[in-house]
């Protein structure tokens, strides 16, 4: 094989991997759900369930088939958008999540709008002046935002934005949209406290990144030859940690899949995440099963995506 | 971070047992709630699940040291019961992924194979599922109750132990004093009890404390969207939900639980990012 398109098979074998991943994620999402105890079919008549009844809905339900061949008729449907109907109002699944869906994109992608530049800034910036008085706040800071569950990030976002300084309304439904400033309003708290999740994470990489950068020897001779820090760090060692930055970035994101999970239901969101903790609530299978296979499949999309950075940006892995 | 300042010491000094500080005041945190969640409800004031007073989200008094909850019930005690149910669900759950992902690490480090590839390609697969998410969908289907929360944290936190105790053991293997073992006809259990384990127990430890930290959040996590420790029983997550409407009131029902999670989780960090240098360095 010739030597440049080494790197580009390497990454359709990762993007391989990546899907039978998601083959076998898929397989662990249908047959966890499968372990409900008791009759799907029974659960749903309720006082109902007459034998005949349940026989009736089992066969109608094709419950009777063996699970390894429902799982693959699911499998089949879910690749060509069919989700199935949901147990609880027997809504068409897709439809109901697809408006969800938008709404927890917008928060995701503000919250990635936000997150990152800032994120990057404070990064570098605590490399640069490491040891620094900056540095230390910065990294105790993001060591305790790591160490506390994401929910208690989120309410203390709340307690000094919306009840102490009294500037933005606590939660985000029934907003109005209409004009600019209600709609950054709308947004603020959600974004605000998943950013804080997930900025101290990225945060912390990129600092890491940068500072290995910083200890190799092309960069001891830039600051040899009378380099300032800030020529040091920026035209040196910055160029060459782009490709682990933007790993750590990806990386970072993917904490969004669980961040959002807590953020919508702290805030009553209308977003995925929160129709998935609804339906948990009522155990409506399809639905779970949907919304779990949208979460593993953005999660699998962003580690892939940090594993292909680093691939193609580090010559030493290939 | 941390670890700079005291790897130049080393340096000079050789491993040794000592600790700083920071890592001395995190033990300390870390032993004070082991010893709460063991004989902590002994002590407490008032029966955790009684309601002892008529006002709900009541301030911090002589009777009542941390307030009273949304229904009157006394925090100081619910915190106490909730010790045993945060700390002894992760402390199970900790203890069962990461001996059984050490014990498969180290076999699939010293078999090779298909054996180290199958599972390795199998448990790489789970990694790909977010943990909180994990936890809701088998919540959803089985339904919660303390076996099910110490498997699920288990099982979502197992592979990544044996992932770190395989590369970890795969180093190990290739080194000389394993080969003359292996070259002497010693049996595979004893190369991994004898010359591995010892070699990576180290890196192990203080993995284990990460993955105590990772499981403390999922657990509260969980307990926060309701799925976790049911009513009337609370762990620390669930004491947040259940008083989170005191929020707005300042109500001290819902900051002591807080704080309490943090303190475990920063003191877990702290004592890890210390540790005596004499278990740190073993393995380099």
């Amino acid at each position: 094989m010739p030597q440049s398109l080494q790197p580009w098979f390497l990454v359709i074998q990762r993007l391989g991997i990546a899907l039978l991943t998601l083959v076998i994620v898929s397989f662990a999402v249908f047959f966890a759900t499968e372990l409900l105890p008791g009759d799907v079919a029974e659960i749903l008549l309720g006082q109902a369930a007459t034998p005949e009844a349940v026989a009736g809905l089992r066969e109608a339900m094709g419950l009777n088939e063996p699970a390894i061949s429902r799982f693959v008729g699911w499998l089949l449907g879910l690749a060509q958008g069919d989700l199935g109907n949901s147990y609880v109002n027997n809504m068409d699944v897709a439809e109901l999540i697809s408006g969800r869906l938008s709404n927890s994109l917008k928060l995701a992608g503000l919250t990635t709008l936000v997150s990152v530049p800032i994120a990057l800034s404070l990064g570098i910036g605590a490399a640069m002046w490491r040891g620094s008085l900056f540095d230390r706040i910065v990294t105790v800071l993001t060591i305790s935002v790591i160490s506390v569950p994401e929910f208690m990030v989120a309410t203390l976002a709340v307690l000094i934005f919306a009840v102490w300084l009294d500037w933005l309304p606590a939660l985000s439904y029934g907003v109005d949209v209409s004009s600019l400033s209600a709609m950054l309003k709308a947004y603020a708290m959600p974004v605000i406290a998943l950013s804080f999740v997930i900025s101290a994470q990225m945060i912390r990489m990129t600092r890491a990144a940068v500072i290995e950068t910083i200890n190799t020897p092309y960069v001891e001779m830039a600051l040899l030859k009378g380099a300032s820090r800030k020529r040091m760090v920026l035209g040196h060692a910055l160029p060459n940690a782009l490709g682990p930055i933007a790993n750590a970035v990806a990386l970072s994101l993917s904490y969004l899949v669980g961040g959002v999970i807590i953020v919508e239901t702290i805030f009553s969101y209308p977003g995925v995440a929160k129709l998935m903790v609804d339906a948990v609530s009522t155990r409506d299978l399809p639905l779970i099963q949907s919304c779990a296979m949208i979460f593993c499949v953005s999660y699998l999309s962003l580690i892939t995506l940090a594993d292909v950075i680093a691939l193609l940006s580090n010559p030493r892995l290939r | 971070m941390m670890a700079d300042s005291s790897s130049t010491t080393t340096t000079i000094k050789g491993p040794s047992w000592s600790f700083n500080w920071v890592g001395r005041i995190g033990l300390g945190i870390i032993l004070f709630w082991a010893l709460v969640a063991l004989v902590g409800p002994w002590f407490s004031p008032y029966p955790p699940g009684e309601i002892v007073d008529w006002d709900f989200f009541g301030p911090m008094t002589g009777d009542y040291w941390m307030g009273t909850d949304y229904l009157g019930r006394d925090i100081f005690s619910r915190i106490l019961m909730g010790a045993r149910y945060t700390v002894g669900i992760a402390l199970a759950a900790v203890t069962l992924a990461c001996t059984l992902g050490v014990i498969l690490g180290m076999v699939a480090a010293v078999a090779g194979g298909w054996f180290d590839m199958i599972l390795s390609r199998l448990l790489d697969a789970f990694n790909g599922i977010p943990s909180l998410l994990f936890g809701l969908v088998v919540v959803a289907a089985v339904g919660s109750s303390i076996p099910v929360l110490v498997l699920t944290l288990t099982a979502i936190y197992m592979p990544g132990a044996y992932r770190f105790a395989r590369a970890l053991a795969v180093n190990v293997n290739t080194m000389d004093f394993v080969t003359v073992a292996r070259a002497r006809g010693e049996s595979t259990p004893y190369l991994i009890l004898r010359e591995i384990f010892p070699n990576i127990l180290g890196p192990v430890l203080a993995d284990l404390g990460l993955r105590f930290v990772f499981i403390v959040l999922v657990l509260s996590g969980l307990s926060f969207l309701g799925l976790g420790v049911q009513p009337p029983n609370a762990d620390w997550g669930a004491l947040v939900r259940e008083n989170i409407e005191g929020l707005s009131l300042g109500a001290p029902a819902v900051i002591f639980p807080s704080i309490a999670i943090a303190s475990l989780t920063i003191s877990v960090n702290m004592f890890i990012d210390n540790l005596p240098t004499k278990i740190r360095d073993r393995s380099e």
